[in-house]
């Protein structure tokens, strides 16, 4: 009994918690429902609001509890409450009180349309540990609901965020950008500005995904044509070019790994629990191969086979081989096994617009030379080198 | 600051949560200030674990440092240094509440 500073308060994104090889997940996507207030141009998931169909066979608050519960005992720090809209569910307060008190964080995902006074001061009350993340379409009524496509959208998201702003509950915004709002971008920035949780410039969804459930051509046809160029996207990207260079500079540094067969070049997870009570490794990857039904099975039992199970996985698609498995920006690119099922229906399917997103983005910080291709570069680790001369002499 | 008395009997806050984590007892607040900023996260060391473990609203102090007495075979006085040591910091947290007022 001679130790004396008996309680430590610690850092908790990198606080060792576990002595051990820690647990087989520290954070996982709950994806409460599929449904959503909005039904927006650009959207991968949502069902409309009101769809009885996947209303009925959504978890109910009781299966859900158990999950959470799951989560908690296998070292779960966090979770993310997503959909949909995930304030949707009229029992999203008992869930998000359940989670709590199980001391879980939480990381709500939400387009701020359904934050009430009376969610306002739950979450005022009931801290959820992680910033609150608010999608916006918008910074006025037309562009905002012309993406939205539901009137009064605009209202009930500008009346959500002053109720947290009353609150002071912590919470950073994310941009969509699409044809209707492209011209406000800079207003949306000086906006985001004035939060003082926004400590950088705000990040924007514009290389959209196609539809997870690969449910409608008519929607992934549209999403294709809204999808910014790769062009465009990197005038975006480099507003600021030298931040974006050192950026990348330290993230080529760090992350990326040697041209592979391989088809998981990512972490593999954290997991993600739909809204029908199925694991998937993450939130777009809902190949059925890949998914762990958890009404038949534990979490437990779907976290641990499953994750070790995807590392050992190889691509077999000749062109995949011919050009991901030799490519140098493999980790950077944004091809994987979940974009190419939203996209093709595979896992080992290159996708070729974001390839071409890359592509832009590595010939921007000279990585690649015009008319190359990343696969046929053999000297990357010098470049990679250059680069970092580059960003070091800014 | 509240005095430490010996007929105290002290349970756990309801502002906070404990879990237990591959054998470390972690902290997590519910309420805001309980930590400096919002997503702070405590943790125990082992004599810390032991006496939060004892602290469960049903043990005086005292009972608490005459257990903690013979589980280490240990002197009073020192069991009871540490003792008001780890009371002290964990009502200044508002992590601890007295049994009769909560």
């Amino acid at each position: 009994m001679k130790e004396n500073t008996y309680v430590v308060k610690k850092d908790w994104n990198s606080y060792p918690l576990w002595k051990g090889e820690g647990p087989p997940a520290d954070h996982l996507d709950i994806e409460l429902t599929e449904r959503c207030n909005n039904a927006c141009i650009h959207c991968c998931i949502n069902r409309p609001a009101g769809d009885k169909r996947s209303r009925a066979r959504e978890l109910d608050t009781t299966a859900w509890q158990g999950i959470l519960r799951q989560a908690a005992e296998l070292g779960v720090m966090t979770v993310r409450f997503t959909g949909g809209e995930p304030l949707l569910r009229n029992d999203f307060p008992e869930l998000y009180l359940f989670a709590r008190h199980l001391g879980l964080k939480v990381l709500l995902f939400t387009n701020a349309t359904l934050i009430t006074p009376q969610i306002a001061d739950l979450l005022a009350a009931i801290l959820p540990l992680e910033e609150i993340e608010i999608s916006v379409y918008g910074m006025r009524r037309e562009s905002y609901e012309a993406v939205t496509g539901v009137d009064g959208s605009y209202a009930g998201f500008r009346n959500g965020v002053h109720c947290l702003l009353d609150r002071k509950i912590p919470f950073v915004v994310k941009g969509t950008l699409l044809p209707p709002n492209k011209k406000e971008m800079a207003e949306f920035a000086a906006w985001a500005a004035t939060n003082p949780r926004m400590d950088s410039p705000p990040a924007y969804a514009m290389f959209f995904d196609m539809r997870g459930r690969r449910d409608s051509a008519d929607k992934n046809s549209r999403i294709r044509r809204l999808r910014i160029s790769p062009e465009e996207g990197l005038e975006i990207l480099t507003r600021h070019p030298d931040s974006y260079r050192k950026e990348m500079s330290e993230f080529f540094e760090k992350f990326l790994s040697p041209p592979s067969d391989r088809l998981f070049t990512c972490g593999i997870g954290p997991g993600c629990v739909d809204a029908y009570g199925v694991f998937q490794p993450c939130l777009s990857l809902r190949h059925p191969a890949l998914t762990f039904n958890l009404n038949k099975g534990a979490l437990k039992e779907a976290v641990g086979s499953g994750f070790s199970r995807l590392k050992e996985m190889r691509a077999t698609n000749p062109l995949y081989l011919e050009r991901c498995a030799r490519c140098f920006l493999r980790g950077f690119c944004e091809q994987c096994p979940a974009k190419s099922w939203s996209e093709h229906g595979t896992l080992d399917t290159p996708v070729e617009y974001f390839c071409r997103v890359a592509h832009a983005q590595a010939r921007f910080l000279g990585l690649v030379m015009e008319e190359e291709q990343a696969w046929e570069v053999r000297d990357s680790e010098e470049r990679i080198q250059n680069l970092k001369r580059r960003v070091t002499a800014l | 600051m509240k005095k430490i008395r010996m007929d105290m009997v002290l349970s756990h806050s309801s502002d906070v949560v404990s879990r237990e984590i591959d054998g470390a007892l972690i902290i997590v607040p519910l309420t805001s200030g309980v930590g400096d900023m919002e997503d702070d996260l405590f943790s125990m060391n082992e004599t810390g674990t032991e006496i939060w473990n004892m602290l469960d609203g049903t043990k005086t102090v005292q009972e608490v440092v005459e257990a903690l007495t013979q589980l280490y075979r240990a002197e009073p006085d020192e069991i009871g240094q540490d003792v008001a040591g780890i009371i002290t910091e964990l009502l200044k947290r508002r992590m601890l509440v007295e049994a009769t007022a909560a």
